[in-house]
Formats: C-alpha cells, sequence, structure tokens
C-alpha cells in the first residue's frame, strides 16, 4: 500500500467530462453525467456506488460496450495513453479491447459461453491479439490457470462452463481478461456473485495478479469493504455522478459527502458498540429521467440546506488528496 | 466485513402524486392499448371483424347466393357489375368469396371450439391429477403428433367421407389433441403455485381448486390458443377442400374455389386464382397478427424469457 | 455420446407402438365396415355371402381385433404391409417407389428453407431496425400467411399466362439425370421452402436476438474478437438450439406440404400415391402409407434430437 496518493505516477487513463445517455421510453436517462478520473499507472482504483448510480456503465464506456440502442456516449473524452478511445473507429477499438483493456464482469454464471469449452474460450483473446505464437496457445492457456489456482487445469481446458461451480467460472474469467498482459483491467463487481469467503479469495488472487503484471485496475464495487481493503484511491458515484475521491484512507476514515457517510453507516464495523444499530440511508436513488433540481442527493440527505435544492454543487478539491460534491461542511454539522 | 449497501429496491421511481382519470371500460381499455403498443395488431382485429361482419351479413350483402349460374356470363373478367368477375358456370366470384367468408367462420368457430373444449378437457385431466392418467394421456399425444396433420387429416376424411361437419369434428378433433399439451403445460404451473397448495391443505375439494384457482390461470393461454387455432383450422380447411377432401362443391369454399378440377379455366381467367386466394391470405394474415398481439398482451409468460428455448419455438409457430 | 444415442434410441419404441395403433385404429374403427365398402366397389360387384366371407378370411377379419392388430404389426415389422386391393402389388413396393420423390422434394425445401431463412434471421437480428431487417421481417409476416397451394397454383397459371413458360411437370429420376431432375424439383422445392423459411427465419431472428442480449455476448466483444467471431462462433451456436427443435416440430407440416405440392406440380410421390388410394378407397395403401409417414418422422426427430445433443452440451452430459 506504498503507492497511495503517489502523485508522480504517469497517468494511464484519463477520463474527462464523458456523458452517456440511454433512451427509455422517450426519455434521456442520463446514467453517467459528466464523469472525470484518472487511472495512474500500477494503480487500484475504485469506483464506488449503489447499482443504478452509473458505476458500471462508465466501465463500459470506457471500452464502448454499451449497447446501441438504446446508449449513446454524447460527449466527453476517454485519453488512454493519451489517445482518445472515442475517436477510434470500431477496427482500431477492438483491437484494443482484450490486449491493452480488458474486463471483467459481475456474472460469471453467465459471463461464459455455455456451448463453448473453457480453452476456446480462454484462447480466443490470445489468438485474435496473436499475443502468443500459435502452437504455444495451449500452453499459455495452462499457465494461465495456473495463476488463477484453478486446480487440474489439464481437465478445465476441455470443461464446458456449466460443470464447474462460480468462483471457478470467475478464476476463469480472470484467466480470460489477463490473457494478454492488459495494462488496464476493469473488474465490475468481480465478487458479488460468489460466496462471501470466495470472495476474498478472488479479490486477494486479482490483487497479486495485477501487482505482479504491473497494470492497472479499476475495482467496481457497490461494497466499502472491498474497497477498503484493496484499492489506492477511491471515486464515489451517485445518480451518474462523482460525488467524493479520494485516496482510500482518506475517504475511509474522513469521509466528506453525505452519501459516503450514510454508505459507512450503513456498514457493519468492528469498531462500533457491539448492539449498535445500522443505519441505512433513507429513501432510494433518483430517477435519472427526471432528476432532482439541485443536488441530486438532497432528498436523501439529512444536512441538505436551501441551496443544495436548487443549485448544483460542483466537485472541488478540499485537500491535497480529497475532492467532494457538497455545499455543506458536514464535519462542522456532525 | 464486507457490507453491502445495495438497497432492496433499485429500479423504483420516486413515488409520485397518482394522475386521477376515469378509467375507460375493460373492452375499451383494452382496444386502445392494442391500437397504441400493436397497430399491426389493431388491423389484424379490423379484418377479424370484417371477416365476421361479412360471414353474419353474407345474404344481405350478395343476395344472389353462392350458386346462382348465369350460363350467359361465363369466365366474365371483373367489372362494375361482378366485381371480381365469374366462373366457368357464370357464378359471381364475388358472392362466392362472401358466401365462402361465412362457410369458413362457420368451420373455424365450430372446429376451433371443438379443439379448445377438447384441449382443455385432456390438458386439465392430463395436468391436473398427473400419475399413470398423465403418462398414458400424454404417450398417446406423443403418438399422434408423430403424424403430420394434413396426412391424418386425408387419412381421416378417407374414413369419414368430406363434409363439412365430419371436417369440423376431424379438425376439431385433430387440433384439440395437440393443443392439449399447451393447457397441460399451463395446469402443471398453475398447480405448482403455492396458493394452490394452500388451498388443498385447507381441505378444499378438487372440484373447488380446479374452478377457482386453476381455470383462471388456464383462461390465458385458451384465448391465444384459441385465435392462434382459428388460423390454423381455415388453412387446413382450405387445403382439404383445395385437394377435393373438404367441403364438397358447390359450397363456396375458398379452398375449393382454386382446386385442381378449375385449374384449366384459370389459364383464361386468372382472376379465378388470384381473388379467393387474396380472401385466404388477408384473413390469416388478420388472424395471426391479431393473435400475436394478443398473445403479447394477455399472456406474458408465453412471451418467454432467457432460457425458455422452447415456450419460444412453440410460440413462434403456434403449437 | 453413445448413451445418449441409445437412450434416444429405446424411447422411440414405445412411441412407435402407440403410433403404430393409432393407425391400426383409425383405419380399422371406422364407422361402416371396411368390408362393405369394398363388396360395394366393382371389383366385388357380385354381392354374395360366401364372397364376403371369404374377403374376411382373406383379409384375417374373422379373428378378434386385438388378433387382428398383432398379425398386422408382426408383418408390418417383417416389412410385409400387405397387398394393394386392386393392384394387387404389395403396399411396400408402392411406397418404396413414391417415397423417393418426397423425400427428395421435402429435403430440398428444408434446405432452401434454412440457406433463405438463417442468414436473413441472423443478419436482421444483428442490424436490427434497419431497411434489410424489415424486409426480412415483412416477408416472414407475409410468406406467413400465404398458403402454399395458392402460392403454387400461382406460379403454375400466371408465368403461363405473362410469358408462356411453365414449370416442368414430367418428372425424370434422379440417377438417370440428375440435372434435369433437379429442374424438376427446383421450383416445387421452392415453393414449399419460402413458407417454412418464414417461421425459420422469425425464429432465427427471435432467439439471435435473445442471445445478443446475454452476458457472454459482452464478454466475447470485451475479447476484442471481431463481429464475425461474435455472431458466429458465439451467438449462431446458442441460437441454432432452439432453431433446431423448431425444425423437428416443421417436418410433420413439411410433409403435410408436400402431399400439396405433388399434387400442383404432378410429382409421383407419397402424397399422390395416399390421395390416389383415398380416392380408390385402397385401404392396405392407406395404412401404409400413414404409418410410413409417421415413422420417418419419428425418425426425423431422432435426429433432431442428436443435433440438439450435439449443440447443447447440458443434454449430453445430464442424467
Amino acid at each position: 500500500m506504498n503507492m497511495k496518493a503517489d502523485v508522480t505516477r504517469r497517468t494511464l487513463l484519463d477520463v474527462q467530462d464523458l456523458h452517456t445517455v440511454f433512451e427509455k421510453d422517450g426519455n434521456e436517462v442520463h446514467a453517467v453525467n459528466q464523469v472525470s478520473f484518472d487511472v495512474k499507472e500500477g494503480e487500484i482504483l475504485a469506483i464506488v456506488g449503489e447499482s443504478g448510480s452509473g458505476k458500471s456503465i462508465t466501465a463500459m464506456s470506457l471500452l464502448r460496450l454499451i449497447p446501441s440502442p438504446p446508449g449513446r456516449i454524447v460527449g466527453g473524452r476517454v485519453l488512454f495513453n493519451d489517445q482518445d478511445l472515442l475517436d477510434l473507429d470500431d477496427e482500431q477499438i477492438r483491437r484494443l479491447r482484450g490486449r491493452d483493456i480488458a474486463m471483467i464482469f459481475q456474472e460469471p454464471m453467465t459471463s461464459l459461453n455455455p456451448s463453448l469449452r473453457i480453452g476456446r474460450q480462454l484462447a480466443e483473446p490470445l489468438r485474435v491479439h496473436g499475443s502468443v505464437p500459435k502452437e504455444k496457445v495451449r500452453e499459455r492457456c495452462l499457465e494461465l490457470l495456473r495463476q488463477v489456482r484453478l486446480g487440474d487445469p489439464e481437465k478445465r481446458l476441455d470443461a464446458y462452463p456449466h460443470e464447474l461451480s462460480g468462483g471457478m467460472r470467475q478464476r476463469v474469467m480472470i484467466a480470460m481478461g489477463l490473457a494478454c498482459l492488459p495494462k488496464l483491467l476493469i473488474a465490475d463487481e468481480p465478487t458479488t456473485a460468489l460466496d462471501v469467503t470466495v470472495q476474498a479469495q478472488i479479490l486477494e488472487l486479482l490483487r497479486d495478479l495485477v501487482r505482479a503484471n504491473n497494470s492497472s485496475m479499476m475495482l467496481i464495487t457497490h461494497d466499502l469493504g472491498v474497497v477498503a481493503r484493496y484499492a489506492d484511491r477511491i471515486n464515489v458515484m451517485y445518480a451518474g455522478r462523482i460525488v467524493e475521491r479520494g485516496t482510500a484512507e482518506e475517504i475511509f476514515h474522513h469521509p466528506k459527502h453525505p452519501y459516503t457517510l450514510g454508505l459507512m453507516e450503513s456498514m457493519p464495523r468492528l469498531d462500533q458498540a457491539p448492539g449498535s444499530r445500522l443505519t441505512p440511508i433513507p429513501g432510494q436513488p433518483p430517477d435519472l429521467s427526471d432528476p432532482p433540481p439541485g443536488c441530486p442527493f438532497h432528498p436523501r440527505c439529512r444536512f441538505a440546506e436551501a441551496r443544495c435544492r436548487s443549485e448544483r454543487p460542483p466537485l472541488e478539491q478540499i485537500t491535497d488528496n480529497h475532492w467532494k460534491a457538497c455545499w455543506v461542511d458536514t464535519d462542522a454539522k456532525r | 466485513m464486507n457490507a453491502s449497501v445495495e438497497p432492496a429496491a433499485v429500479t423504483a421511481t420516486p413515488a409520485r402524486p397518482a394522475k386521477r382519470r376515469k378509467p375507460l371500460p375493460k373492452p375499451l381499455a383494452f382496444c386502445a392499448r392494442l391500437c397504441r403498443e400493436r397497430p399491426l395488431g389493431a388491423v389484424g382485429a379490423l379484418i377479424c371483424l370484417l371477416l365476421l361482419f361479412t360471414g353474419i351479413f353474407a345474404d344481405l350483402i350478395a343476395p344472389q347466393g353462392y350458386n346462382a349460374i348465369n350460363p350467359i356470363d361465363r369466365l366474365k373478367a371483373p367489372s362494375a357489375e361482378y366485381w371480381f368477375g365469374t366462373d366457368q358456370l357464370g357464378r359471381d366470384i364475388f358472392a362466392r368469396v362472401v358466401h365462402g367468408a361465412r362457410l369458413s367462420v362457420i368451420v373455424a368457430f365450430a372446429a376451433t371450439t371443438l379443439s379448445i373444449v377438447i384441449s382443455a378437457l385432456l390438458g386439465i385431466l392430463s395436468g391436473y391429477f398427473g400419475g399413470r392418467l398423465d403418462m398414458f394421456i400424454q404417450r398417446l399425444v406423443d403418438g399422434w403428433m408423430c403424424f403430420p396433420d394434413l396426412i391424418l387429416l386425408i387419412v381421416a376424411v378417407a374414413v369419414l367421407g368430406p363434409g363439412t361437419w365430419q371436417i369440423i369434428v376431424i379438425l376439431g378433433l385433430l387440433f384439440g389433441i395437440s393443443g392439449s399439451r399447451i393447457v397441460r403445460g399451463a395446469v402443471l404451473s398453475a398447480r405448482q403455485n403455492v396458493y394452490v397448495h394452500a388451498a388443498q391443505s385447507m381441505g378444499a375439494s378438487s372440484t373447488r381448486i380446479l374452478w377457482h384457482h386453476i381455470l383462471p390461470n388456464v383462461m390465458a393461454p385458451l384465448i391465444v390458443l384459441y385465435t392462434t387455432r382459428l388460423a390454423a383450422v381455415i388453412l387446413a380447411e382450405s387445403g382439404l377442400s383445395f385437394l377435393g377432401l373438404g367441403i364438397p362443391p358447390p359450397s363456396p369454399s375458398w379452398g375449393g374455389m382454386l382446386s385442381l378440377d378449375g385449374r384449366s379455366y384459370m389459364f383464361q381467367a386468372p382472376w379465378l386464382a388470384i381473388i379467393p386466394g387474396i380472401a385466404l391470405t388477408v384473413v390469416v394474415f388478420g388472424i395471426n397478427m391479431f393473435g400475436d398481439a394478443l398473445r403479447d398482451m394477455l399472456d406474458p409468460r408465453m412471451r418467454g424469457g432467457s432460457g425458455r428455448y422452447l415456450a419460444r419455438v412453440k410460440r413462434a409457430i403456434g403449437v | 455420446m453413445g448413451a445418449y444415442v441409445l437412450r434416444r434410441l429405446l424411447a422411440l419404441i414405445p412411441t412407435l407402438l402407440i403410433a403404430s395403433v393409432i393407425v391400426f385404429g383409425v383405419v380399422r374403427l371406422v364407422p361402416g365396415d371396411v368390408l362393405d365398402l369394398m363388396l360395394s366397389e366393382n371389383a366385388y360387384s357380385s354381392n354374395a355371402p360366401d364372397d364376403r366371407a371369404q374377403l374376411e378370411k382373406a383379409l384375417g377379419m374373422d379373428k378378434p381385433l386385438y388378433m387382428q392388430y398383432l398379425s398386422w404389426a408382426g408383418n408390418a415389422l417383417r416389412g410385409d404391409l400387405g397387398e394393394s386391393l386392386w393392384r394387387n402389388t404389395p403396399v411396400t413396393e408402392e411406397i418404396g417407389a413414391r417415397l423417393g420423390v418426397t423425400l427428395e422434394l421435402g429435403i430440398l425445401a428444408l434446405l432452401i428453407a434454412l440457406i433463405i431463412a438463417l442468414p436473413v434471421g441472423i443478419f436482421s437480428a444483428i442490424r436490427q431496425e434497419t431497411l434489410a431487417d424489415n424486409v426480412g421481417r415483412s416477408f416472414s409476416i407475409l410468406a406467413l400467411a400465404i398458403p402454399n397451394f395458392w402460392l403454387g397454383t400461382l406460379v403454375v397459371i400466371l408465368p403461363a399466362l405473362w410469358w408462356g413458360w411453365s414449370p416442368p411437370t414430367e418428372m425424370t429420376p434422379f440417377f438417370e439425370d440428375p440435372i434435369e431432375n433437379l429442374k424438376t424439383f427446383l421450383v416445387p422445392s421452392l415453393i414449399l421452402g419460402t413458407s417454412l423459411s418464414a417461421v425459420i427465419m422469425r425464429m432465427t431472428r427471435t432467439m439471435m436476438l435473445e442471445v445478443l442480449r446475454q452476458d457472454y455476448i459482452r464478454t466475447a466483444w470485451a475479447k476484442g474478437l471481431r463481429e464475425r467471431s461474435v455472431v458466429l462462433v458465439h451467438a449462431v451456436k446458442n441460437a441454432m438450439i432452439p432453431v433446431i427443435t423448431l425444425v423437428g416440430i416443421l417436418v410433420p407440416i413439411l410433409f403435410g406440404g408436400t402431399v400439396i405440392i405433388e399434387q400442383i406440380f404432378r410429382l409421383p410421390g407419397l402424397g399422390q400415391l395416399l390421395l390416389e388410394a383415398v380416392s380408390t378407397r385402397d385401404y392396405p395403401i392407406i395404412t401404409g402409407v400413414f404409418l410410413v409417414t409417421g415413422v420417418v418422422v419419428m425418425l426425423v426427430n431422432l435426429i433432431v434430437d442428436l443435433c440438439y445433443g450435439y449443440l447443447d452440451p447440458k443434454v449430453r452430459f445430464d442424467r
């Protein structure tokens, strides 16, 4: 964890004002609204939020995997090694997918093709990007399966997905994501569908492999516990926007945005007095086709002031490594 | 430590004051929905209504009847006098098509109703009582469904002889047996529902459970089955009549009007071949479209989701 | 896989048994004695009582019904389906001479249907809501409504009227001159294939759309695969599973279609044999054709099941 807040590292991915909308019943839903963030080389960056906050859509927008229609990226820039991914043509972005930026999805049960053998699916990124000479593909696949600590790799190559457990499938997905040694790995809720015991194993594995490959990772999750343990920096998303950003330590120990505060309070902690109650955030995330005026969180916010209802707060830097989008000084009010 | 902050209902939209509007009566509301959501279905419904109207008022629309022979006007092309022309006996094709609609309506509704009754009885018997009876019925249906519809129909006509009521009985039986599968499926899924278990444990009688719990669940698939069957029956009847095994002449069956007997005249008078075919196609198109729309609106289960491949297969061909 | 094939073969036996009972039952248990019918035909014009007894004995109809069934089924198993009543040729011989034509027509039609339906259906799905998609969908809606006997009639009549061209009706055996033979079959199988392709196309499109929404397709895109690989490798195989099922369900319908098409284009196939037999009341032939169609459908369903096993690994390994 020595890399936290290391500002000297080179920026690998620089997302500026990303804006993705979905067409729904004739309305425009702003799923990702003017989102900016960056990922440094060798860093694990987390994006945290409830489902529907736009974090998965953000991830898919980066690789232009948004189903269109109904989705559309309407603005912004996604600079990867100083090249705007939104400017690339279909063929160029295709070459980049799986080779430079790989992605792991949240549903291991359905993310593998049920009618193809594991070996075939695992070999695909290697073959299509020509990362390994043809005769070495099988060897590399075995190596990958060993790396993700899947027992009996020879046998697994000939297995079909339905013969593997959820955890095993997610390991296969990770192996597939890492196959071409991508510079950036996007892991979208990689452990949500798994048992708690398996979750920790998978995350450790992910972190170790990413570090070993000297890659960066964008970890997308709704689980603050995960974030605290594995991420270097955190972006908190709410209603399609980033509302707070900072190093993991800062966010975890000095949360400033009421939403982040709410997340922390709704989470069981070991340092809590036994018997004390968890406080869930009241209400529900807003309808993004018709968001409330002002700060999108104000209807659920216990600190909300008059200004919050009319004016949307911008994301502003408050310390060296801490940004928040809120009008209220929550520390003073607490 | 892994705490989830996922709220239970994330898709719900914030509550809004409900707009107060006078609700339309049910059938009217249904029509409005049909027009809005499935315009092609509305067109189909219109065609079905037109067919019904023509069938019922055939005597008023074409008072001369379907068999008024007029030897002087043989094989006349369509004109102001004879809208659709005349055939080799000088009969007005328009009158024959109109009365053919009546015949189609009679055969279609009678045979379909019969088939639905058979499907419902077999399906409920098999699905609700299960066990050996179910086994037995299902094996019989398996065997029955090995035979192509048309071959079964031809053999049955060979045995019973041609004629309107024979056709109705045969078609009703044929489609009734194959349709029982769909009803059985619906009964099985309804039976699994918790409330039926509850009702059973409270000591409700079988008939009561059937009437109050099973039947309401089977109604939607039955209605959908009814519409798809209407088209199938009309096509089957016209196919049989085309082969000369359906409703014997001079009855004006659309299929019969196209039959091989009249082939030699069709070269001189192509309208003989065109008009009845158009009538048939338009009607089948209309019923198909209406049936599709009805299915999507009434029976979302038959719409299928992922993994319900077989249901979709069956739906696509209306089995 | 071997065990799977064996299991499927064993499952065929009870179905075959029931189907044979149905064949026997439908033809025998009819109102109106077959004997009376036969005696009233001119071949047995003298209506003497000993004639009847003689005939009864000759056909084995003096024995109890189950004995009749057993001896009939036993003979059928040995490939003996009796003799034609009027021609005194073995039924198997008559059927053998005609089966080839029907199979050729059916297989060609199915091939044509698949060749049209699969690419258009797949393309329609990956280019949803484009002009091509709409054209494809309109075609299938239309083709579903047009009865094949009308389409066949039009193809015979209209080109003859406009250009003096009519499809060949003289059939050349395949092994004499394959080219000429295929020329005869081209138009009939095109007509039959077109109406089949509508259903398959619609199904292919629906299933492709369903599959393209799946998570593993997103995974395939994320790997950087080309569109061709995503569609052909990842989507099509999964979409084909239900389409194969559909083909199995369509085979009986296809069989019915051959009867009509053979009649229109005067192809000497099973359908024509059946219709001839119906008009002359040649019951052994009717029974034989009836049974053979059932068996052919069963065999095709077996093949479909095996394809299913090949495409869907779960089916192969489960149980």
